[in-house]
């Protein structure tokens, strides 16, 4: 059909378009960019890395250390102590969630991404699938690998902690869902700010650093906002245990952690789709 | 076919583009002009949806772009060459590209080839020098082989082979019957390329013509004599109604009489005249004068203090010296 002496000659013909670019081609393309980029490989893997070498750390030196017996064991939380790396691995993930995509104001890549697809749900959606299964992907391997690893520590001691104990699988799947969910909590927080620096910042202030403000507050305050912080919130379902009164139960806490997620996620969406680019 | 009709962008206090109303027609290059600032950019962020125009409204062929089915397949633009996510490689950035529109993947790697990236194809693009990235650029504008084409200053940092490339493809694309809508502030450069010309300064139309007729509407001949008596030939031309300005120690440059009328007036009053010759008014020259215009026209509204047109016109007269600096240099 087209000759070389035309100006795109040597380009295969294309198909005749039927249909419009729609929400499949966006999410290829957000496939694409997503495993295109080092800093995927650096955030996700710092994360795996931190997490399970410092949840790993903790649980084999108490339990080949300590002094408690397996008797005294038995009624702590061992599922929650196994996976206490997520404390740090939230944060990277933060990051991860920030940058898929303040990394496009950064670098100007948007106003490519909308001249291709200017119908911005499409590209906003789609991008929020991907950087949502990668990083739920990620965080139940994370999760996974560090109670299997750490609970054996604890068998070895005489505790009976399997995937089989009582809310273990709930916990070691929680695990991965609540970093996932920070993921998209920075996710959310980076359409509103279009800034990685700040993004980051608020993602860790309101992961983090709150729930270390509040206890400044005096006590009887605390009782009553501690529970609905998104890390207490969160926290929950990677718990086997719920203080009563104190804490949300695994379920309920996940779903106050995901309102924060989802209100963020809505505000970025507005932004997106209304702002200037 | 892009037409915008009373578009309006205004950016807080600042009107960035001001009741625009044009059409870019297909099968030719479509010039679009101002100085630094004038709003051009704007305008083709506004066409493209970037930005959402405070009033007024633009089309690609009768719809808004967001509207288009397949939008790599009706418009390829190139607005900023650094636009570009530097991590990821050509490549990936085209394929991730092409599957939004999905094309097929084939295309990615000949769209490097045409515009002579092959060889970088894996590498990142932030190694890229300027006129590689401008090139990247233009492979994403063309990889949907779309209907309508914007450049943004495309000759930008490119070399003289580059920009010599560039304007070919350009008017190959029109000559296909593609339209092709390229911004400059380099009047030469229009003047190399374009057929059409949309001129803009402070962000309102100041033109819509051909480019024969744009000079020919904003430019007047000017004529070079060279005579030992030209304090003598000036007063007299000044007599005759016409203006004669200094042109070194010994020469004058006239406007507003003809080649005929200088040289008979000379011939009568006994002067020598050792050169006559017209200078070609160039889109430089009547640019320039155009846009001192609408400089002059908004320094006269309330609120724009007088010292920014000041500064504006030294700007558009910059913009002209680099100008044909860069034409001088090729």
């Amino acid at each position: 059909m087209t000759t070389n002496t035309s100006a795109l000659g040597g380009l295969t013909a294309l198909p005749p378009a039927s249909g419009r670019a729609g929400f499949g081609g966006a999410l290829r393309s957000e496939w694409t960019k997503i495993r295109s980029v080092r800093s995927t490989m650096w955030t996700l893997g710092s994360a795996t890395v931190v997490t399970i070498g410092i949840s790993v750390l903790g649980n084999w030196g108490r339990a080949n250390h300590g002094d408690a017996t397996a008797a005294q064991l038995a009624h702590e939380d061992l599922t929650q102590r196994s996976l206490f790396g997520i404390i740090l691995g939230q944060l990277i993930m933060v990051v991860f969630g920030a940058m898929a995509i303040t990394s496009e104001y950064s670098t100007g890549m948007i106003r490519t991404s909308l001249t291709a697809q200017p119908r911005r749900a499409s590209v906003f959606w789609s991008k929020l699938l991907v950087v949502s299964a990668v990083a739920f992907v990620v965080g139940e391997v994370i999760s996974f690998v560090s109670f299997l690893i750490d609970s054996s520590f604890w068998r070895a001691k005489g505790v009976d902690l399997t995937l089989s104990s009582p809310h273990a699988m709930q916990a070691v799947v929680g695990g991965g869902l609540y970093l996932a969910g920070s993921a998209i909590l920075a996710f959310g927080l980076g359409a509103i700010l279009r800034h990685t620096a700040g993004a980051i910042t608020s993602g860790v202030g309101l992961l983090f650093v709150l729930t270390i403000l509040v206890n400044f507050l005096p006590q009887s305050w605390q009782n009553h906002l501690d529970k609905w912080l998104p890390f207490n919130s969160g926290g929950q379902v990677w718990s086997t245990q719920h203080v009563p009164g104190t804490d949300l139960g695994a379920w309920t806490g996940f779903g106050v952690f995901l309102i924060y997620g989802i209100v963020a996620v809505a505000l970025g969406g507005y932004v997106f789709r209304t702002r200037d680019a | 076919m892009i037409e915008a009709n009373g578009l309006t962008k205004r950016y807080g206090e600042r009107l960035a583009v001001d009741n625009l109303t044009f059409t870019v027609k297909p099968g030719q290059v479509t010039g679009f002009l101002g100085p630094n600032g004038a709003g051009k950019s704007t305008t083709m962020r506004l066409i493209l949806g970037l930005d959402a125009p405070t009033s007024g409204t633009v089309t690609i062929d009768g719809r808004p772009f967001s509207k288009v089915a397949y939008p790599m397949r009706e418009v390829g633009a190139l607005l900023d060459a650094k636009a570009i996510h530097g991590g990821r490689s050509a490549y990936n950035h085209l394929l991730c590209l092409a599957q939004t529109n999905n094309l097929p993947k084939a295309r990615v790697g000949q769209a490097l080839e045409l515009v002579g990236l092959s060889e970088v194809a894996k590498k990142r693009s932030r190694g890229f020098s300027l006129g590689m990235g401008q090139r990247l650029g233009i492979a994403a504008a063309l990889l949907g082989d779309p209907k309508v084409l914007m450049f943004d200053e495309p000759v930008n940092g490119l070399d003289p082979e580059g920009i010599l490339w560039i304007r070919n493809l350009m008017k190959m694309l029109a000559a296909e019957g593609r339209t092709v809508f390229v911004s400059s502030h380099l009047m030469s450069e229009m003047e190399n390329t374009a057929e059409h010309l949309i001129v803009i300064g402070r962000g309102r139309l100041v033109a819509d013509c051909t480019v024969q007729e744009f000079i020919d509407a904003n430019s007047e001949l000017t004529i070079r004599v060279r005579t030992p008596e030209s304090q003598r030939l000036a007063a007299l031309v000044t007599a005759k109604g016409g203006a004669a300005a200094p042109d070194g120690a010994d020469a004058l440059r006239i406007t507003k009489l003809g080649m005929t009328e200088i040289g008979d007036l000379a011939f009568d009053n006994q002067i020598r005249v050792h050169e006559l010759s017209p200078i070609q008014a160039s889109l430089e020259q009547a640019f320039m004068e155009l846009t001192k215009d609408s400089v002059e026209y908004h320094a006269a509204v309330p609120g724009q203090p007088a010292r920014g047109a000041v500064a504006d016109a030294a700007g558009v007269a910059a913009d002209v010296v680099s100008g044909a600096m860069q034409q001088g240099g090729r």
